[in-house]
């Protein structure tokens, strides 16, 4: 029974949290390394972006509560990410076309790419700030919880319970049905094809009749999806906060590096490496240990090997460990 | 001279705005505002030394200004005693232990060869050298921080004058420069900016949790001056009576004693505090023209060339037989030191040391920007982006806030729109940042003032 309560006991506080964060941050880290792939820069307005999206589900949800319109027992968030998604689409294309464009057309260092894209993020930045200010904002409606530890403990008569969070739970189906689909595209479609075949050699795919114009329009969209639907979730389960969204990017560019960046199931891996990595690392462990070891030999300290200050120290100690002993990361593979 | 008169006339347009900003604003907001544009030259200057120069990206930089600021802490403050007492044993055996790590680490991989058998060896050494240092630092910590919460908690530092602090702040900076260089200047351009970005979040976690060492998120504040203080001037004799005479003919107007002695006593104050940021603008000038002497004399040495050559095609520079590496890391421990003497100066202006107000944003892109926008490899270029962005960050809300009531002037005082513009004033900063970067990026990818090289 002890050793059922110990399992639990973890599986509440670090797998459950963490496979959310993880999703979150696999979904950013695939729009980084989608990015870099097609693209060939570091995106650094890639936390205001998504942010950005997260914008316009948080005004879409507050008017669409105006009218009454919901669904039930789940966020109307959920509602809103299709229209988000479409400004969000339609934002990516007006900064490509008016910035990015032209650095791709004369051919730039990625280097020049990159100040660029802080460029864009001041710009994004600010749109943000001035539209929808940058205080702390809740919008998540409907049921809170799946399972509670009060009625979990009933349910099974264990001293432990698990919580579940209706936003946990969302953000885990809805990453692995977007991420899915996703591949599926990439890897079966003609359209994925040609844009795996444009990451890869972009001059050989221009020789073989791949319309450059409508892969990077393709990259753009997928990339406006991605971004929209993670930083909605990550807004549901935590808040949306624009701040957060940018320190968020620190992260997501650890996953995405540790997956071997320019591969996007290595970003989708490298998103849960990271998050496991931050809640083990800074998980205290007396509860855990109590359970196993007898009653005498319980622990005085906490256990925990660093603090939760250093949750993001401990992704980025990760993500320098990588590009030192392996820089092409952890998940080597062909290139998108 | 012909080649310096866009120089001559783009920092004249400069001087001109920040007096013009003296005139409508006050000359105590002017000064400031100049002051922390010096600040912001010494910072472009280093990061310049990185870009310009040899055409390393470091997206660090906020890390080194925080660990100049925090020389000032430990330079400065006066030891306290108790602490040390109680935990300061700890702390010093923590050293060795680090140190000892380091040597081992180091035996390790010089003794081995490459195995799997050394990975894990190195990695049991650092694993159990940090739970060793958990176990020895914890009681330490914990008793440092005890004494005396309010106020200190902390292990203080040495009482020595600030301005030793700003040489130590280098120093520090540099050294850490030395450590990340080793480790991450072979990565590719952009990896390079990636992880330099993060190891400067580790930094400043550091300096923000570790209250022992400078009391983290709950600041220091007090730190000493090179300046004299408002309120010792105010009280000096010599000091009223020179405000007296530089406002005689005001002061003749007024008739009556008692409204005379009043005006002055205002006229003092206001004097004080601009005769104080006065001492702050000689001294950052002072470090400002012997950085640009040193730095223009290094550009233009068979150093400096050798540097843009380096820059400019690494598989020839090597072929003619210069070190790269070698070169690369020199030039990031001198960049990243001047960011640490800018750093240490920033905090000895502002007299208090706020661990949880270094974001990337503030000192690491803002500083980027200046650079791209003033001009990349010129160091007159370099200050001039400093000037021109620290003016745009400061004043942009005001003129933002002017132009939103010129424009929506028509609409009633509470019509939402206005009432929303006007509230979110303060963020119209980011959008000139970044409209002016990316216009710069665009049609003058070389910045206002681009690179010269001289034929020799």
């Amino acid at each position: 029974m002890d050793f059922l309560n110990a399992i639990i006991v973890l599986f509440n506080f670090t797998v459950i949290p963490a496979l959310a964060y993880g999703s979150q941050l696999a979904l950013g880290a695939i729009f980084v390394t989608l990015i870099y792939a097609v693209l060939r820069f570091a995106n650094f307005a890639t936390g205001d972006m998504m942010s950005f999206g997260t914008m316009f589900a948080v005004i879409l949800t507050y008017y669409f509560q105006s009218l009454g319109f919901g669904l039930g027992v789940l966020p109307t968030a959920l509602l809103t990410i299709p229209f988000a998604i479409l400004m969000m689409i339609l934002y990516m294309l007006i900064i490509d076309k008016f910035v990015f464009s032209y650095y791709r057309i004369k051919k730039s260092p990625p280097v020049q790419f990159a100040m660029v894209s802080v460029g864009v993020m001041f710009v994004t930045q600010a749109l943000i700030r001035i539209i929808i200010g940058p205080s702390d904002r809740r919008f998540l409606d409907g049921e809170k919880f799946i399972i509670k530890a009060t009625e979990f403990k009933e349910m099974t008569g264990l001293a432990e319970g698990i919580t579940l969070k209706s936003t946990q739970a969302i953000t885990i189906i809805v990453t692995l049905i977007v991420v899915s689909i996703m591949f599926w595209f990439l890897n079966r479609t003609k359209t994925g094809t040609s844009m795996r075949a444009y990451s890869d050699n972009e001059d050989l795919a221009l020789l073989s009749g791949i319309d450059p114009k409508r892969v990077v329009l393709i990259t753009w969209i997928i990339a406006g999806i991605l971004a929209t639907i993670g930083g909605v979730l990550y807004g549901l389960d935590k808040s949306y906060r624009p701040f957060v969204y940018f320190n968020n990017m620190l992260p997501i560019f650890a996953a995405a590096i540790v997956g071997g960046i320019g591969n996007p199931f290595g970003a989708f891996l490298g998103g849960y490496v990271i998050a496991f990595a931050e809640i083990f690392v800074t998980y205290a462990y007396k509860r855990f240990i109590s359970y196993l070891l007898p009653e005498h030999l319980e622990p005085d300290s906490l256990l925990q090997l660093l603090s939760t200050d250093y949750k993001f120290a401990v992704s980025f100690s990760i993500l320098v460990i990588v590009l030192l002993i392996r820089p092409s990361g952890i998940f080597k593979g062909k290139v998108i | 001279m012909r080649n310096y008169k866009n120089v001559i006339a783009a920092y004249s347009i400069m001087i001109f705005l920040i007096i013009l900003v003296g005139i409508f604003q006050s000359w105590s907001i002017a000064l400031t505002i100049l002051n922390y544009c010096l600040i912001s030259a010494v910072m472009t200057i280093g990061a310049n030394i990185q870009w310009g120069y040899a055409g390393l990206i470091n997206f660090g930089i906020m890390g080194y200004t925080a660990l100049g600021g925090l020389a000032v802490v430990l330079v400065s403050v006066e030891p306290v005693k108790k602490a040390w007492q109680v935990g300061g044993l700890n702390i010093l055996a923590c050293i060795w232990i680090i140190v000892a790590i380091i040597f081992v680490v180091k035996f390790i991989l010089n003794r081995f060869d490459k195995s799997k058998l050394r990975n894990y060896s190195v990695a049991s050494v650092i694993l159990g050298g940090i739970i060793l240092l958990r176990v020895t630092a914890a009681p330490g910590i914990e008793a440092i921080e005890s004494v005396d919460p309010a106020k200190t908690g902390f292990l203080g530092g040495m009482g020595l004058p600030v301005l030793f602090s700003w040489i130590v702040g280098a120093l520090l900076a540099g050294s850490l420069a030395f450590v990340i260089g080793k480790i991450a200047l072979g990565l590719r351009a952009d990896y390079l900016a990636i992880a330099t970005l993060l190891i400067a979040e580790i930094i400043v976690s550091i300096i923000k949790h570790e209250e022992w060492l400078a009391r983290g998120v709950k600041n220091v504040i007090g730190l000493k001056r090179p300046a004299p203080y408002e309120i010792d001037l105010q009280t000096s004799e010599w000091f009223i009576n020179l405000v007296a005479k530089f406002n005689s003919s005001k002061l003749n107007l007024i008739n009556s004693i008692a409204d005379k002695q009043e005006a002055l006593n205002q006229m003092v104050i206001d004097a004080s505090s601009v005769y104080v940021k006065l001492c702050f603008t000689g001294l950052f000038l002072t470090v400002v023209i012997i950085l640009l002497i040193v730095t223009q004399k290094a550009l233009y040495s068979p150093w400096g060339r050798k540097m843009r050559a380096i820059r400019d095609n690494e598989e020839a520079a090597s072929a003619m037989g210069k070190n790269i590496v070698k070169e690369h890391l020199l030039i990031f421990i001198l960049g990243s030191a001047i960011v640490g003497l800018a750093g240490a100066m920033m905090v000895t202006n502002d007299g208090l040391f706020t661990p949880g107000s270094y974001r990337p944003m503030r000192y690491t892109f803002v500083i980027w920007v200046m650079v791209i926008v003033g001009g990349t490899g010129n160091n007159f270029g370099a200050i001039l982006g400093g000037f021109v962005v620290w003016f745009l960050w400061v004043e942009a809300a005001p003129i933002a806030l002017f132009l939103i009531n010129l424009f929506t002037s028509h609409l009633p005082e509470t019509n939402a729109v206005r009432v929303h513009l006007i509230e979110s004033a303060p963020y119209f900063r980011f959008l000139v940042i970044g409209i002016g970067l990316l216009l710069i990026m665009r049609y003058r990818p070389q910045g206002i003032i681009p690179e010269k090289i001289i034929k020799q």
